[in-house]
């Protein structure tokens, strides 16, 4: 038997290592992500007042930091036992909306074009975004420009960028203003613009992904997202129409567990242990572990929601589902729905931002912890996203569970790195452009295993092939995706 | 506060100024009323001087000591340095110090862009902690309906003690232990919320140099705090005369 081990799998968020087992013949056995660092936010937030929460867990990333924050200001609601402002609620919403711009635009542009666009097997030294730049500085413009439009509409809300705390229980910290609603506005256009193209442009190669769209986590699994009652695509939810509960659907679309109250979700979700791994392995509890297996993130918001909810989205998720059909089961399909996802999100902010009473100064509810226990969950850029917080009497925090998005997708990614291998891997010649292959799957499902696990730090790559007793047989290092890999003479010992 | 006898001047040089001192004026209120701002953290204008934080201290010549200008008359002919490297240099180790002792994280504190530590570390440039941080372990008293405190963050600058025992006649406030050991404690360590002294003015929230005594629901950098005490010792002079 024979391990092949990708240490430090690039291109994505956070630290993580994939792992191949190989049996006698070479062929795959099992494969694995591993992440290998542990943050703790769980333990070391105990013993803080629980309105600090958002703030304090905003941290837990840099990408995704309003998603946290949102998360959490919805446990602390729940915590005081408050429906927010109408006006704080469509704020909350606008700025979440930004974030999945930047934050898809991220995942699109920067971590996954230079495969898409320079092809699996180029040269490591060009397949980035400086390669992009050089090659197709067109599509790298729209990135830089979508992205950098994303985080100025954070910066406008909440005054800055990165690690907001704009966003606070009972609501949001400052109304906003006119000036700033049509600086937003005023911009909309060129971002619906980018959009449109990229969809357009991603269409057309994607006859030439057809092996990647088959390979990359082709399999049934259930899906979970939130719902809404229409049906349509529900990224916030909403405290004041009931809306925004867990719903599960099966590899059919079939809807089997509907109307989950953020409170029952550990009805439905257990947390199984991966051992080798900082996270966690959560499953459909009704199936058990590791039968429950269900994926979150933009293909299955999609594969859940009827529609989008707006004309343009509306119509690139139909043109989209004329070529693969109503459930996509490929989890290479979370590329293309983020590229919607990203059409709809900013058709919505301008839809939310015409709204008459989006300047209403009335933002923040103010109230002290009337519950012991609360859970908020949104749907993350990446899936959707649990906090779930108890506090004492004063209103200390007493215990925190966090599930984030990525850890959902922790069996859908292990079976989807099993199906790469099983498709490009023969024996043992693992080369640049299979390693990347199997990078590539995990940069489908846009992982941030810094949030999942809280594990944070730079990105490199590893390999090893290990013999049947466990010894290296082989090992490629490289230190960043901008290098080539390097390879040591295999060695017995 | 006694009123002051104007007709005694001194005159003595501070960084090689002259300057006048009334009979009775520390130096460090002349060294601010001729705009050299000596910097301090247990200072507050209105309570009485501890020379706790020993961040004014200053060379006078002749004296082999460093003395803390807070609690330091002014005299005659006295030749005092309030910044030289050496100053600067002991001034940075001590905001040093403080940031290692407990848990000062500006990034999440409900005081960030309003703390008198986190200005001071801006202003004397400590953007580094060199020093290994103790992580003391300290609670946060919540029990309270409207303030918390946040021992975490508590640098012992003993305001909070001062205002209520001196202004608001109180005596809430107290320190239990030493060194490394010391708390700020309300009654004899009882709960905040459970205090019988505590009268809930929260003039001690006021005058907290940090994010240790704070407002009750108040997100990151929220905590902003008003220099009351000059107009309420002021009113109170009024209305005695």
């Amino acid at each position: 038997m024979q391990t092949i081990r990708i240490d430090g799998v690039t291109r994505v968020e956070g630290h993580g290592r994939i792992t191949i087992q190989l049996d006698d013949n070479g062929k795959v056995q099992d494969a694995h992500l591993h992440v290998l660092q542990f943050r703790g936010f769980e333990k070391f937030c105990e013993g803080r007042p629980f309105y600090e929460m958002p703030a304090l867990t905003a941290r837990i990333c840099g990408i995704c930091p309003i998603s946290h924050s949102l998360a959490s200001a919805k446990a602390c609601d729940a915590i005081m036992t408050i429906r927010i402002p109408e006006t704080a609620e469509m704020l909350r919403r606008i700025v979440h909306l930004a974030q999945i711009i930047q934050s898809h635009a991220l995942s699109f542009f920067y971590l996954s074009s230079p495969d898409l666009l320079m092809g699996w097997d180029a040269s490591p030294a060009e397949r980035n975004i400086f390669g992009i730049a050089a090659k197709h500085p067109e599509v790298a413009l729209d990135g830089i420009r979508l992205r950098k439009w994303g985080q100025e509409v954070i910066e406008l809300l909440g005054g800055k960028r990165i690690h907001t705390s704009w966003i606070v229980p009972g609501g949001v910290a400052a109304p906003l203003t006119a000036e700033k609603r049509d600086e937003i506005l005023r911009r909309i256009p060129e971002a619906l613009a980018i959009a449109r193209r990229t969809i357009g442009l991603f269409r057309n190669m994607m006859e030439k992904l057809s092996d990647e769209v088959a390979a990359f986590g082709n399999f049934p699994t259930m899906f979970m997202a939130l719902g809404r009652k229409d049906g349509n695509l529900c990224l916030y939810g909403s405290r004041r129409r009931h809306e925004g509960w867990l719903r599960f659907a099966d590899a059919d679309g079939t809807i089997v567990a509907d109307n989950i109250h953020p409170n029952d979700y550990q009805q439905y979700i257990g947390e199984g242990v991966d051992s080798g791994s900082f996270m966690k392995a959560p499953y459909y509890k009704p199936l058990g572990f590791p039968a429950g297996i269900y994926r979150v993130g933009p293909a299955a918001r999609l594969n859940i929601a009827r529609q989008c909810g707006t004309p343009l989205a509306d119509a690139a998720l139909h043109d989209f589902r004329m070529l693969y059909g109503v459930v996509s089961l490929s989890s290479f399909h979370n590329h293309y729905a983020r590229l919607i996802e990203t059409l709809y999100a900013i058709e919505r902010m301008q839809q939310i931002l015409e709204q008459p009473d989006i300047l209403d100064t009335d933002v923040r509810a103010e109230a002290r912890a009337n519950e012991s226990e609360g859970v908020g969950i949104v749907e993350a850029p990446r899936g959707t996203l649990i906090h779930h917080y108890k506090v004492d009497s004063d209103g200390m925090i007493a215990g925190v569970n966090l599930i984030v998005a990525t850890a959902h997708n922790t069996l859908a990614m292990n079976r989807g790195l099993l199906q790469v291998a099983d498709k490009y891997l023969s024996g043992h010649t693992a080369n640049e452009g299979i390693l990347n292959r199997m990078e590539g799957l995990i940069r489908s499902f846009d992982p941030c295993l810094s949030c999942a696990t809280h594990a944070s730090g730079r990105m490199a790559l590893e390999i090893e092939v290990v013999d049947a007793r466990g010894f290296v047989i082989t090992r490629i290092v490289r230190e960043d995706s901008s290098e080539p890999a390097e390879l040591t003479v295999p060695h017995r010992e | 506060m006694p009123e002051r006898n104007q007709y005694q001047v001194k005159t003595l040089t501070i960084d090689g100024r002259e300057v006048c001192a009334a009979e009775d004026q520390t130096i460090l209120e002349v060294a601010r009323e001729n705009g050299i701002d000596i910097p301090t953290l247990c200072h507050f204008d209105g309570l009485s001087e501890i020379s706790a934080c020993r961040l004014c201290l200053v060379e006078v010549k002749g004296n082999n000591k460093l003395l803390p200008a807070c609690t330091t008359q002014a005299q005659e002919g006295m030749e005092v340095t309030a910044f030289s490297p050496e100053l600067m240099e002991y001034r940075r180790l001590i905001v040093e110090l403080l940031f290692t002792e407990r848990n000062h994280v500006c990034a999440a504190c409900v005081s960030s862009g309003h703390c008198e530590l986190q200005a001071l570390a801006q202003r004397l440039g400590v953007s580094h902690v060199t020093l290994p941080y103790l992580h003391v372990k300290c609670s946060v008293d919540g029990s309270h309906r409207r303030f918390v405190a946040d021992h975490n963050r508590c640098i012992l600058c003993a305001r909070c003690l001062r205002v209520c025992g001196e202004v608001e006649g109180a005596h809430t406030w107290g320190i239990t232990g030493r060194g490394i050991n010391a708390r700020m404690i309300t009654d004899l360590g009882d709960r905040w919320g459970d205090s019988d002294s505590c009268t809930n003015c929260g003039k001690c929230v006021t005058v907290c140099p940090v994010g240790a005594l704070v407002e009750k629901g108040k997100a990151v950098s929220e905590m902003t705090k008003s220099n009351f005490l000059p107009y309420l010792l002021q009113m109170r002079r009024e209305a005695r005369q």
